[in-house]
């Protein structure tokens, strides 16, 4: 390729690009949902079948196994608040039904609130012993909720700047493929959404433990930098409670075989997904996500707890890059897998969304992969299912500080 | 070769990250005496000569290192070289120490 035609090519993709669009649906608080789902909200583990129920009656409802939400600590109830607070505000929902048992600590109230305080979106309550029981809280639960599904199939998709996305990146099951391949790709999707305005969420911290001080430096100013090292110290500190020290056998002797030499490799792998660009915030875990371009927030390298946390921030689309494969998904927003290993996209093919192994073995470059990737997460956005949302995969996690009380 | 059929472009059998990086990843098992190929980022292709056995995706060095210099991967800083490695040489555990701050 000539110059000449080599910078048309890349005015050309410019254009292509300042141009992108999605068709989402648009909330009465501004923003905008890829999926168009009604939430049913389990406000505590003592709720949750219920929910399983009323959401297996009514097409559209979507919910998922609580395990919290009662005998918490006040600093993990927080997390649980938060999840369930930015659960429901997600753009994807369009409205939710809480159900409460009605004596666990997170109290139908507060719940409502901690909702309220996010979003203007519908919202319905259900409280079990108050309605005398199981089936009459199914009965009121479904009437609920089939209205407003009702109500959510009237609306119809709107086109949209891709600024107005939230993407979160994960890794999970990670092999030498990871930071060779998909990371490094899911780096380069990170700046194209940042070019283009949208928001990229780099996430948990566990894997920044070596390579803080070079996130850092990448940090927008000290405030922000400082809170790199508030996270990454606090979160290690959260890990002696009980006597254990995160650095100790890591890189794991599996990650060493692999080739891994020293922490900050293991972990710039990980960062890798972050891109290049300046990081501008850094959120607590499951708190909502304001500021454009790269931000982090605080998870843990749990998968489902790392993405209901982004989920919980807003994050419309997860990015999700795996060595070993992995089912998982999320019942608000969906999940992009994508591996760098080829056999385990042969293997896994049937969970596994994008094959990143051309990045190490050819013959496609890394730009192109990375286009298409983007091409993908607008399909996302536009309404085609990921394949851990046409199989049903709903798993989530909520991060945790200590024990039960 | 081996490894011929890998790139229809390119025959290669390492990754670099980072044009700054003074160690690439193999992408299969590489015996002493093997050439070893990487693509710089502008499509360059680079060619050194393994002087050791190189499991898969372990690291080989892509240019002398002396003893306490940086071993630079990702574009960042991984470790520092604990002996001189020479071109060609496996970068691992056994020549490689942390630096981690103490933070």
């Amino acid at each position: 390729m000539n110059i000449m035609s080599e910078v048309l090519e890349k005015i050309y993709r410019g254009i292509i690009i300042m141009e992108m669009t999605f068709y989402g649906y648009k909330r009465p608080d501004g923003k905008v949902g890829v999926r168009n789902n009604v939430l049913i909200l389990p406000a505590s583990v003592c709720a949750s079948d219920t929910t399983r129920i009323i959401a297996s009656q009514v097409k559209g409802c979507v919910t998922f196994n609580n395990q919290n939400g009662c005998s918490q600590v006040p600093p993990d109830q927080e997390f649980t608040m938060d999840v369930m607070a930015g659960f429901a505000a997600n753009p994807n929902i369009y409205g939710t039904v809480v159900v409460s048992l009605g004596c666990e600590n997170c109290q139908m109230s507060l719940v409502v609130e901690a909702i309220k305080s996010r979003t203007n979106k519908p919202i319905e309550t259900v409280i079990i012993q108050e309605e005398g029981g199981t089936l009459k809280a199914i009965e009121k639960g479904v009437r609920l909720a089939k209205n407003l599904t009702q109500e959510a199939s009237m609306l119809k998709r709107e086109e949209f700047p891709i600024s107005e996305l939230i993407v979160g990146t994960e890794c999970g099951g990670s092999d030498p493929t990871s930071g060779l391949a998909a990371n490094p790709l899911v780096g380069e999707l990170s700046d194209r959404l940042v070019k283009l305005g949208a928001t990229s969420i780099l996430s948990e911290t566990t894997e920044f433990i070596g390579a803080e001080h070079i996130l850092a430096k990448r940090a927008k100013n000290k405030e922000i930098s400082d809170r790199i090292y508030e996270i990454v110290h606090r979160y290690e500190k959260s890990i002696q409670m009980v006597g254990v020290d995160v650095r100790d056998g890591n890189p794991s002797p599996g990650n060493k075989a692999g080739g891994i030499t020293t922490l900050e490799e293991k972990s710039l792998g990980c960062i890798h997904k972050g891109g290049h660009n300046t990081i501008n915030a850094v959120y607590d875990y499951a708190k909502p996500v304001v500021e454009k371009g790269l931000v982090i927030m605080d998870t843990p390298g749990n998968d489902p707890s790392s993405v209901a946390g982004m989920v919980a921030g807003g994050a419309q689309i997860i990015v999700f890059t795996t060595g070993r494969g992995t089912p998982t998904g999320n019942p608000i927003s969906p999940v992009i897998k994508i591996t760098g290993n080829r056999m385990t996209y042969k293997n896994m093919e049937v969970n596994t969304d994008f094959d990143a192994s051309p990045v190490i073995y050819g013959p496609e470059k890394i730009s192109d992969l990375a286009d298409k990737l983007l091409q993908m997460v607008i399909d996302t956005a536009n309404g085609k299912l990921t394949k851990a949302e046409a199989l049903g995969y709903i798993e989530i996690g909520i991060m945790r500080a200590c024990n039960y009380v | 070769m081996r490894y011929k059929e890998r790139r229809y472009f390119t025959v290669v059998n390492a990754i670099l990250i980072d044009d700054k990086d003074n160690v690439v990843s193999v992408i299969e098992q590489v015996l002493k005496g093997d050439d070893v190929i990487f693509e710089t980022k502008n499509g360059k292709a680079i060619t050194i000569k393994a002087l050791e056995d190189i499991p898969i995706y372990h690291k080989i060095a892509v240019r002398d290192i002396v003893e306490g210099s940086y071993i630079i991967k990702y574009g960042e800083h991984i470790g520092v070289a604990a002996t001189d490695i020479k071109t060609g040489m496996h970068v691992h555990e056994h020549n490689v120490r942390s630096v981690r701050e103490n933070l």
